[in-house]
């Protein structure tokens, strides 16, 4: 196991560096000036060149890249011009805020997409079927910023029903004493359940944006996997001895069903954790997405490399994590191959 | 998994559901909630990069020596005046004899937020670090000839003196902006370092003041958390306990909130929004127009075809200034257009141009100019700032392809805007500007003079109009003083380098309970008149 | 041929869905190559007088901010819109196809570096790559296809080399070689043919995703340029005025937009039923 997982990471290695060099290419393609940017409205050429030269900007690009692989072995990923603080503590902060939306979202999704997918594998060409392929395919056809804007404005401006939409906690709330910096587990772990009620309500209409845009890729895999499954001998043999249909269908041909669902979960995790920025700039969430957005617009270099990278591990890790997972839920399946 | 994520599931539609906080609704009456569209980057307004996002951190956390007065505007609107300047942390000032020096008297007893004493050596700490750390406070103080630290003296604990360079009327007016913040010297120095003597580093997180409000908590992208001062003595004791500025970058959002009653005061409101707000009475809009803040539309002055004036002047005539105002502006702000003759009757700054739509005159302007089927060029518009500017570019480019000027649009990110600005090689840009000091030799020294500074994003440089503006900034004669205004005013008529469209204005909007709000020049939020009733 | 024109009308006639999204497609293809000829308005047309106005007879989606038609704006958008889906699918088609012939047919080195490549591009956070390349390159239109081809590349290239290495030993190939066939022309004359059908089916389900990035970067500013009629542009300009009551500004582009994109995604299934024979019901 460990070796697998030595092995797994060193393949990594290389896409890790190009990610490392691609992004430092691309931040420095950007037309913009950051040096003009922070020097702030009032300054004169003097000013701009100042800021220039503490930014580091007027060394050659070799020199500056070589400083910056420098710094990123020394685990410093610099600092954000436009929030003025280390791109690591940042995102160490906002990481928690886009892992917890992303999961719940996932976690809904799933809630939704797992029978449906079932009820349709198990009517198939039936009007359920197709009214569930058209469900989640529309919801996979919406923006999610579309989404997310008429939950806002049904939910929250027109019925009222949800909270206003800002950010992870309604303002008069403390956030609860960090362990994980998930808000729902960490107001669990405190034992405060008015402030879980409050966080979780704020994650209502994000979470559920990003999970009517999921629906669509688990619904149809766990459609597809469960009607393999259930023409499977061992499935029709279980029918043929007698077996009731919910049995067959949820302790034989479920459980059998699941891997090809786990991997698109997978899939879908790693492409929400970059997908939901436009989410995240919608209800003001103060995630990582939504840092990226700003960074880019400023051309804030530091911060753009951080969230990249951050994300290029995160993709490996969760990769790696899927074939582990496949051991666990099929232990004939040898992870290496 | 499965189980787990019902349970979550169950516990979020409760949540939904549940309306009632009563927790929450403790310390309501004496907080308000404040949504901005972002915050700030750096809490140390001397520091580097500091934008103007974080000025309204400095200015409630930190002193002036001085301020300016208030004065009470025709719709009842509380505002700063400029004309009258009044002590802050000094109790008062006297000029010497000779007009080359004035000496603060600093008032006594008054302490920084960690209980030591507020003395003249920090004033001087202060000053000397905005004239030393380069960038924009630098820069700001030399607007008003401070430029060396052996200008400011400690004359005792409680008495300092400021030396003239020269004599100039905006020396006083520059020590009352943002920028002038008087900071706990002993506190910032213990987290000066050799290579950092400054402690531009530590302060860009903390804050060492005396100022009327506390800083309880910075979350970066969230929110900033300011608790009243109680030990405040440089003026009335504030009503409100805390201060909370939320972070809501969606507009529609920021309105939704408001509407609904869930915060009390919202910064940034696009024109639409006050528009019909203000018609709808759902809650108070405070729209002040900003002295000497302009929309204009600018030419690059030194690429053809804009180097020739009559094009400017046809493009002047070009523009769709009604359609602007009506559904770009709704309204919010003063025209700028129109204005009946060339000739400025007044010194007053701004006046509007003697511009007005008409096709037909941009054309044989063209024609004169020697392009009878005009030309392509392209209008640029800062992404960050396309509210405004992106529909009023579409109306200036529907309405200049009349004339046959074809242009295409630029949405610029805002940090190729500001690099683009500096290079001054947009053909034609819609941009605003407007200075903290309101003098109009002030606003024609950044946005005219051939010095050339970034506001000057039409790269103009007229040595007649130079002489007009320098002859103005140090003229102590009233006559001559307006003789030289009117000069370079009516030059900017003819010359047209950038058109103003109108005069912005600043709204604010308040939930009915809100009174006290007072306008201020750096269009920052001020906490400390703001009651809640 | 004949049985799969008979199996592509089974798939139409035994899934009403299906039918129902091919008669969108046509539609939307009538509305790309007829729109600015069928629009009732200027889509450019500015009007100060009839800004903002609800849908009504006359103007079916009511107007915009600055007076224009919303109906007009909207089908004259129809055409811009697919042929940004279609030309950066047909980019990341044409070179991922190729890279992943290249990468299963030819292994060793090649593959390895077009492995690594493919790689790299995954992991990215790939709508935060296209507002990387379409920021630092400019926003055009020719950007926003780049930008998108480039994110869908690795998809193509992932699937076009699976299926390659799986048909490279089959006993067709083998035919071909044993007949005199240089590699050349084994591997376009044969295997390109061959996975040509697939391939064509990742096209379908990777449009309706092209479409949505390229609203997503109008959203955020990074798309075509103003006042391009645009979907995603469309809602964006209408995003902020939902609160203030005129939903239709960004309600009918969005629902035009989600449609288009449901139609592909549909077609793209049905189309995946008709050329994987794995999947035939």
């Amino acid at each position: 196991m460990l070796t697998l997982i030595g092995r797994r990471l060193a393949a990594a290695i290389p896409s890790v560096i190009g990610v490392v060099v691609v992004t430092f290419v691309l931040t420095r393609a950007l037309p913009g000036d950051p040096a003009a940017y922070f020097a702030g409205p009032n300054a004169d050429a003097k000013a701009i060149a100042e800021i220039r030269t503490a930014l580091g900007l007027d060394r050659s690009l070799p020199e500056q890249f070589v400083r910056y692989v420098g710094d990123l072995l020394r685990g410093d990923l610099g600092q954000s011009l436009s929030t003025g603080r280390p791109v690591l503590v940042e995102l160490a902060s906002r990481l928690p805020a886009s892992l917890e939306l992303t999961l719940l979202g996932l976690v809904i999704s799933l809630a939704i997409a797992l029978p449906l997918g079932i009820l349709a594998a198990t009517r198939p060409n039936s009007w359920v079927d197709h009214l569930c392929r058209v469900i989640v395919t529309l919801g996979v056809s919406m923006p999610t910023f579309f989404t997310g804007l008429v939950l806002v404005y049904v939910f929250y401006f027109l019925l009222g029903w949800s909270p206003a939409p800002l950010g992870r906690l309604d303002a008069f709330f403390s956030s609860p004493p960090d362990r994980t910096g998930l808000y729902l587990v960490d107001s669990l772990l405190a034992g405060d359940a008015e402030t879980f009620v409050a966080a979780a309500g704020q994650l209502v209409l994000p979470a559920a944006t990003l999970a009517i845009f999921t629906l669509a890729p688990l619904a149809r895999m766990t459609r597809a996997s469960m009607l393999a499954v259930l023409s499977a001998d061992f499935i029709r043999t279980a029918r043929a001895s007698g077996l009731s249909g919910g049995t067959v269908v949820f302790a034989y041909a479920f459980r059998n069903a699941m891997l090809p669902v786990v991997t698109t979960l997978g899939m879908v995790f790693s492409f929400l954790l970059g997908a939901n920025v436009l989410v995240e700039k919608v209800f003001a969430w103060p995630g990582i997405g939504s840092y990226a957005i700003e960074a880019l617009i400023a051309a804030d270099y530091a911060p753009i490399q951080g969230f990249v990278l951050t994300m290029a591990l995160l993709y490996v890790v969760l990769n790696l994590s899927i074939d582990l997972l496949y051991g666990i839920i099929d232990p004939r399946l040898e992870p290496a191959a | 998994m499965q189980a787990g994520g019902k349970w979550v599931a169950a516990a979020m539609l409760a949540a939904g559901v549940a309306t009632a906080m009563p927790a929450a609704a403790q310390g309501r009456k004496d907080t308000l909630l404040v949504l901005v569209e972002s915050g700030p980057n750096n809490l140390d307004i001397q520091g580097v990069g500091t934008s103007f996002r974080s000025y309204v951190a400095s200015w409630n956390t930190h002193d002036r020596l001085v301020s300016f007065g208030t004065k009470t505007l025709a719709d009842g609107t509380l505002s700063y005046d400029y004309t009258k300047i009044v002590g802050e942390l000094a109790e008062r000032y006297e000029f010497a004899p000779d007009g080359m020096s004035v000496t603060f008297y600093l008032r006594r007893g008054t302490t920084f937020h960690d209980g030591s004493p507020v003395t003249a050596k920090d004033v001087k700490w202060s000053f000397d670090r905005a004239v030393s750390v380069g960038g924009f406070p630098t820069f700001q103080m030399s607007a008003g000839s401070l430029t060396k630290p052996e200008q400011f003296e400690v004359i005792d604990d409680y008495t300092f003196k400021v030396k003239f360079l020269l004599k100039d009327k905006l020396t006083l007016p520059d020590m009352a902006v943002p920028v002038a913040a008087i900071y706990n010297s002993e506190l910032a120095k213990k987290h000066a370092t050799a290579a950092d003597p400054w402690a531009l580093d530590w302060l860009k997180n903390n804050v060492a003041a005396g100022g009327a409000f506390k800083l309880e908590k910075w979350t970066p992208g969230q929110e900033t958390v300011y608790t009243r001062f109680d030990e405040w003595k440089n003026g009335p004791l504030p009503a409100m306990k805390r201060v909370i500025l939320r972070e809501v970058p969606s507009a529609g959002n920021r309105r939704a909130l408001m509407e609904k009653g869930d915060a009390d005061i919202s910064i940034d409101l696009p024109p639409k929004d006050a528009a019909e707000i203000s018609a709808s009475g759902k809650y108070r809009i405070v729209g002040v127009p900003v002295e000497n803040s302009l929309l204009y539309v600018g030419f690059a002055v030194k690429q053809a075809p804009f180097d020739n004036v009559k094009v400017r002047q046809a493009l002047a005539y070009a523009i769709p200034y009604e359609a602007i105002m009506k559904t770009a502006v709704y309204g919010r702000g003063v025209p700028m257009f129109g204005a009946p003759s060339g000739e400025p009757k007044t010194a007053a700054w701004p006046q509007p141009f003697p511009y007005k739509t008409d096709i037909a005159k941009a054309r044989a302007l063209l024609a004169e100019a020697g392009f009878p089927n005009g030309f392509e060029s392209t209008i640029s518009i800062d992404l960050g700032d396309a509210t405004v500017s992106e529909p009023a570019a579409v109306l200036l480019q529907e309405s200049l392809a009349q004339a046959g000027v074809k242009t295409t649009i630029n949405k610029v990110p805002g940090a190729n805007w500001r690099g683009a600005l500096a290079k001054k090689d947009l053909p034609i840009h819609i941009a605003s500007f407007g200075g903290w000091l309101n003098f109009p030799d002030y606003w024609f020294y950044w946005g005219y003079h051939s010095q050339n500074g970034t506001f000057n994003t039409m790269g103009y440089q007229n040595p007649a109009m130079d002489k007009f503006i320098d002859a103005a900034r140090y003229e102590d004669d009233t006559a001559k003083y307006e003789g030289a205004v009117k000069g370079f005013i009516q030059m900017a008529m003819t010359e047209v380098p950038r058109v103003p469209l109108y005069q912005q204005f600043m709204d604010v909007g308040f939930q009915k309970n809100i009174t006290g709000y007072k306008y201020w020049f750096h269009r920052q939020l001020d906490f400390r008149q703001l009651v809640k009733n | 041929m004949n049985e799969t024109l008979r199996h592509v009308r089974h798939v139409l006639t035994e899934n009403p869905v299906t039918l129902g999204a091919a008669g969108l497609f046509v539609f939307f293809v009538l509305a790309a190559l007829l729109g600015p000829s069928l629009a009732p308005y200027d889509p450019f047309a500015s009007d100060a007088a009839r800004a903002l106005q609800p849908p009504s007879l006359r103007h079916w989606f009511g107007t915009d901010a600055l007076g224009r038609d919303i109906f007009s704006r909207v089908l004259v958008a129809t055409r811009l819109d697919m042929a940004i889906a279609v030309s950066s699918v047909i980019l990341a088609f044409a070179f991922g196809t190729l890279a992943g012939l290249a990468a299963g047919f030819l292994g060793g080195a090649t593959d390895q570096a077009i492995g690594r490549l493919v790689d790299t591009i995954m992991a990215f956070p790939l709508f935060v790559l296209a507002m990387g390349i379409v920021a630092a390159l400019g926003n055009t239109v020719t950007n926003i296809v780049l930008a998108t081809a480039i994110i869908n590349f690795p998809l193509y290239v992932r699937v076009a080399r699976a299926e390659t290495a799986q048909r490279k030993s089959a006993g067709f190939i083998e035919a071909a070689r044993l007949s005199g066939d240089g590699e050349t022309a084994i591997l376009f004359g044969q295997l390109l043919p061959n996975i040509l059908p697939i391939m064509m089916v990742q096209a379908s389900l990777t449009m309706g995703y092209a479409i949505l990035n390229a609203a997503g970067l109008s959203f955020i500013g990074l798309g075509v340029r103003p006042p391009t009629p645009e979907w995603g542009i469309m809602v964006a300009e209408g995003a902020g005025l939902m609160i203030s009551g005129e939903w239709w500004v960004a309600l009918f582009p969005g629902l035009v937009l989600m449609l288009a994109v449901f139609c592909f995604n549909l077609l793209g299934d049905a189309l995946r039923d008709i050329v994987d024979p794995r999947r035939r019901s």
